[in-house]
């Protein structure tokens, strides 16, 4: 039974693992994070179908707003346009593959072996209860690790600005 | 077995989840490198939405999860780039094997 | 009542002066620290005449019987409830007789010092010593508990092994500090065990409890003491004895007398202070602190020491007359001196008129005290003006110092016994012990005596009238331009010299005695013959060798051949020290030891460091900082685990 909705999903999750793979095996690095960009919007495309809308709109505004774009600014930082990535050695190739491969057939295995529970559909979330549940200092309120996510985002922020400007001394 | 569910999600996370190993352990340049670690992030992220709308779907802890790590992403995406910055200021090179400092 | 905070602070305010020169003397005190290390000292010094004058005239008499007194005591390291070290303060007649001694020759040393030392380039250092040491003997003093006292028997032997290591960059004075150290620390060892022993079957650590419960010999600890044995002697005897040899290694007693003459390579006044006058009675101090116990429960030790102190005082004078060196002179001189003290010591008994040894030994010790820090302060002056330890680079000083060569004159009067100098007075008292008590004593003591007249005039006569043997012009002691030092160095002299002349009127048998009670002192007009005649025997015979140069102690020493060469060398007894040392126990002790710390222990030790070595040679390759490689291993390990945990160990 085909329809639309089928079709969207096959759709996504090949757009998303076409782009992941093309990100990690292109040699150009500019391209890498374009391809890296669209693996990300399928992701962002998947949380929609799966009706989650509002991470999928924060995958975007993150994900696709911020950090790529960092990324890309990183790039154009550091690398000589148009120069192609060094290859790796042929050996460590292999190695990886073969640890990747065994790893994702180990847990596909394991996957495909479980059972899960039957699902019972329920009402979507709205963003009005994550807005509220994200607040609430009640039982199973998130207002802690939220206040403490802010505070990591600071020291972050605070840590990125002590590490660039820890060599400037020297280059005076 | 064609109609997309759970299945197929965990299907689409753990391809992704291992393209992300494969591009870190093969990539030598860091900001590639970073790349893979933000698809596996990604893959985890789907994971838990994943878990959340067909396992439990009358929660929203999953949600919370993708949003923290999310968030926590962003911070090491920026913190990440500020380190590989300031290595390519020391040594003109973002490669990883000229980053062998940890032996030390 | 005795006033404690006024006793404290006698050994307080040195222990501020160290702390205060030791910290801050070197940046801030260049010049000052000696005047503040003598001001301090000065306060120490009222204090202690106060107290002095306070116990023997208003308090310290009941009945007729001096109290000792303890007016503070503070537990420092309880083990049980009997036995604890204390800090506390004794008041007794010894210990504020010592409080004089002590306080006083420090002070005059301090003053001294602030012209002989001057322009050395450590002086603040050199106060700051100096301050510790009056610290540690003044604690030693005035200790209430036998560990106490061992306490500040040692910081006396720190401070005495950095005095005399003053100028160590002097290989001779580093290697005699090191000789002081290492047979002082030797005898030590004995004296802890010896304190170890008394403590163990007395229950106690306190002076007070402890001989009053080893004096009594009905006490339980006396009788379990006196049944153990051990080759045959009771523990008691053991312990006493041990004691004993911790006070031997202090006092120079013989055979452990062999670090005082090396001793000299100090600076003259801290001879003067240390090695002369407080220090070296250290050990009399400690025999006349447990005396009771010596003289009531163990006889026989106190015969050991008797001879021990006669033996010392002969040896000790014999080589002092061959001696050129006029410090090593005037150091065997001391060893003498204190000889004399132990066996007065011996001699004595317990209680009433058989205590007089022991009178006599405190009044000794104080008039020694005087004159023999006087003649070393004098050979400082001598030393000072012409530069030279040696008697033949001296002679005819007696017009270029005048002030000092009175002051010697004095002294030396007062060390051979001539009437009526102080060391008369306590010489007679301990000749008078001698004779009635042990003959065979007071023969040695009688001849020590004359021989002690003799030395004490050799050195004065080379120094001061015998013309110097180099022709006139050429490098003699009339040419130096050294004067006698300023108003410093005069000043101790005088008092030490009115000292030296006047301390034997005191009716010394009136305030300290084994019991308290006061002891008639007797003159008897014919005993006091002999000695005197055998004392100016000795200086005439001085007189007839040395006054004027000739060549008559080259013949005397001629054809008294092998004994004289014999005492020259100080009787070879340095030398059976080093076989001993070297020989015996470097070869057959020290060697196996060495083979087995090099072979065995270090082998053990590269064994394990070399394994390490080769482990971390070979998974040293791990540690690539490859980050990626560490991936590989993390995934492989977690890949593995997984399987392990999923299929194997379900």
């Amino acid at each position: 039974m085909i329809n639309g909705s089928t079709i969207l999903f096959y759709l996504l999750a090949a757009l998303t693992l076409c782009c992941g793979i093309l990100s990690i095996s292109t040699r150009q690095i500019f391209r890498a994070a374009i391809y890296l960009l669209f693996s990300l919007i399928g992701v962002a495309g998947l949380y929609f179908w799966l009706a989650y809308e509002f991470i999928a709109a924060v995958q975007i505004v993150v994900y696709v707003g911020g950090i790529v774009v960092l990324i890309i600014f990183s790039i154009f930082l550091t690398q000589q346009a148009g120069e192609k990535l060094p290859k790796q050695r042929l050996d460590r190739k292999i190695w990886a593959t073969l640890a990747a491969f065994c790893g994702f057939a180990l847990t596909l295995l394991q996957v495909v072996q479980h059972e899960f529970p039957p699902v019972i559909p329920q009402a979507p979330v709205t963003v009005r209860g994550i807005g509220e549940k994200m607040l609430s200092t009640g039982a199973g309120g998130y207002a802690l690790p939220f206040e403490i996510i802010s505070m990591l985002l600071l020291a972050a922020m605070v840590g990125c600005i002590v590490i660039a400007l820890r060599s400037k001394p020297e280059t005076k | 077995m064609m109609e997309p569910g759970l299945y197929h999600i965990l299907f689409i996370s753990t391809a992704l989840f291992f393209i992300g190993v494969l591009g870190f352990l093969t990539r030598r340049n860091l900001i590639t490198m970073l790349m893979s670690i933000e698809l596996i992030l990604n893959s985890v992220n789907l994971n838990f939405i994943a878990f959340n709308k067909y396992v439990w779907p009358g929660k929203m802890d999953g949600l919370f999860f993708t949003l923290f790590i999310i968030a926590i992403a962003a911070a090491e995406a920026a913190v990440a780039i500020a380190i590989i910055i300031n290595l390519y200021r020391s040594s003109q090179s973002i490669d990883v094997n000229n980053a062998e400092d940890l032996k030390y | 009542m005795p006033n404690a905070t006024n006793i404290a602070l006698i050994p307080l305010l040195p222990l501020a002066g160290f702390i205060l020169l030791g910290l801050f003397g070197r940046k801030y005190g260049k010049n000052k620290a000696g005047l503040i290390g003598t001001a301090l000292l000065l306060g120490s010094t009222l204090l202690a005449l106060y107290t002095a004058y306070d116990y023997f005239f208003v308090y310290g008499k009941v009945n007729g019987v001096y109290q000792q007194f303890v007016p503070l005591k503070i537990t420092w390291l309880a083990f049980s409830k009997e036995m604890s070290i204390d800090m506390g303060l004794v008041i007794d007649p010894i210990s504020v007789m010592m409080l004089l001694v002590v306080t006083f020759v420090s002070l005059m040393v301090h003053i001294y010092s602030l012209g002989y030392m001057k322009g050395e380039e450590r002086f603040p250092t050199y106060y700051a010593f100096l301050g510790l040491f009056t610290f540690s003997m003044l604690g030693l003093v005035l200790a209430s508990n036998i560990f106490q006292l061992y306490i500040f028997w040692e910081l006396v032997g720190v401070s005495s092994f950095l005095l005399i290591g003053f100028y160590y960059d002097k290989p001779s004075a580093v290697a005699a500090s090191k000789k002081a150290f290492i047979v002082t620390r030797f005898a030590d060892l004995g004296f802890l065990i010896g304190i170890l022993v008394l403590s163990y079957f007395s229950g106690t650590f306190d002076f007070q409890t402890l001989i009053a419960r080893l004096t009594s010999p009905e006490s339980n600890e006396v009788k379990t003491a006196v049944a153990s044995t051990f080759l045959g002697v009771s523990a008691l005897s053991w312990g006493a004895a041990l004691v004993f040899i911790g006070g031997a290694g202090k006092s120079a007693m013989f055979p452990l007398h062999i670090w005082l003459p090396d001793a000299m390579e100090g600076p003259t006044p801290v001879s003067a202070l240390i090695h002369a006058a407080t220090m070296v009675v250290a050990g009399v101090y400690l025999v006349a602190r447990l005396f009771p116990v010596f003289s009531v429960t163990t006889p026989a030790v106190l015969e050991i020491i008797g001879w021990v102190g006669a033996v010392s005082a002969i040896i000790a004078a014999v080589i002092a007359c061959t001696q050129t060196d006029i410090k090593r002179v005037l150091a065997y001189s001391t060893m003498s001196q204190i000889g004399y003290m132990m066996f007065a010591l011996g001699v004595s008994h317990y209680g009433g008129e058989a205590g007089l040894g022991y009178t006599a030994s405190m009044f000794h010790l104080f008039t020694h005290a005087m004159f023999k820090a006087l003649l070393f302060l004098g050979a400082g002056a001598v030393i000072h003006s012409v530069h030279s330890n040696e008697m033949k680079d001296m002679g005819g000083l007696r017009k270029k110092l005048p002030i000092t060569h009175f002051t010697f004159l004095v002294a030396c009067l007062a060390i051979a016994g001539v009437p009526p100098f102080a060391g008369f007075f306590s010489k007679e008292e301990i000749l008078l012990a001698a004779y009635q008590h042990n003959t065979p004593i007071y023969w040695v003591a009688l001849i020590t005596s004359g021989l002690t007249a003799f030395y004490m005039f050799r050195l004065y006569f080379s120094i001061f009238w015998n013309k110097p043997r180099e022709v006139p012009g050429e490098h003699s002691a009339a040419t130096g331009n050294h004067g006698e030092g300023g108003f410093v160095m005069m000043l101790p002299l005088v008092l030490l010299g009115t000292g030296a002349a006047a301390a034997g009127f005191i009716p010394f048998g009136e305030y300290v005695s084994t019991d308290g009670k006061a002891l008639e002192s007797h003159f008897h007009l014919s005993f006091s013959i002999a000695p005197v005649a055998l004392g100016l025997a000795g200086i005439l015979t001085a007189l007839w060798m040395y006054a004027k140069a000739s060549d008559r102690p080259a013949k005397l020493a001629a054809s008294l051949g092998g004994l004289y060469r014999a005492a020259y060398r100080k009787f070879y007894i340095d030398e059976l020290y080093l076989f001993i040392t070297k020989k015996i126990l470097f070869n057959l002790v020290g060697r196996p030891a060495a083979w087995f710390d090099r072979n065995i222990v270090d082998g053990l030790m590269n064994l394990t460091g070399n394994t390490t070595v080769l482990v971390s040679e070979r998974i040293k390759k791990f540690q690539s900082g490859k980050v990626q490689q560490y991936a590989i291993f993390f995934l492989g390990a977690v890949v593995l685990l997984a399987v392990l945990f999923i299929y194997v160990w379900k």
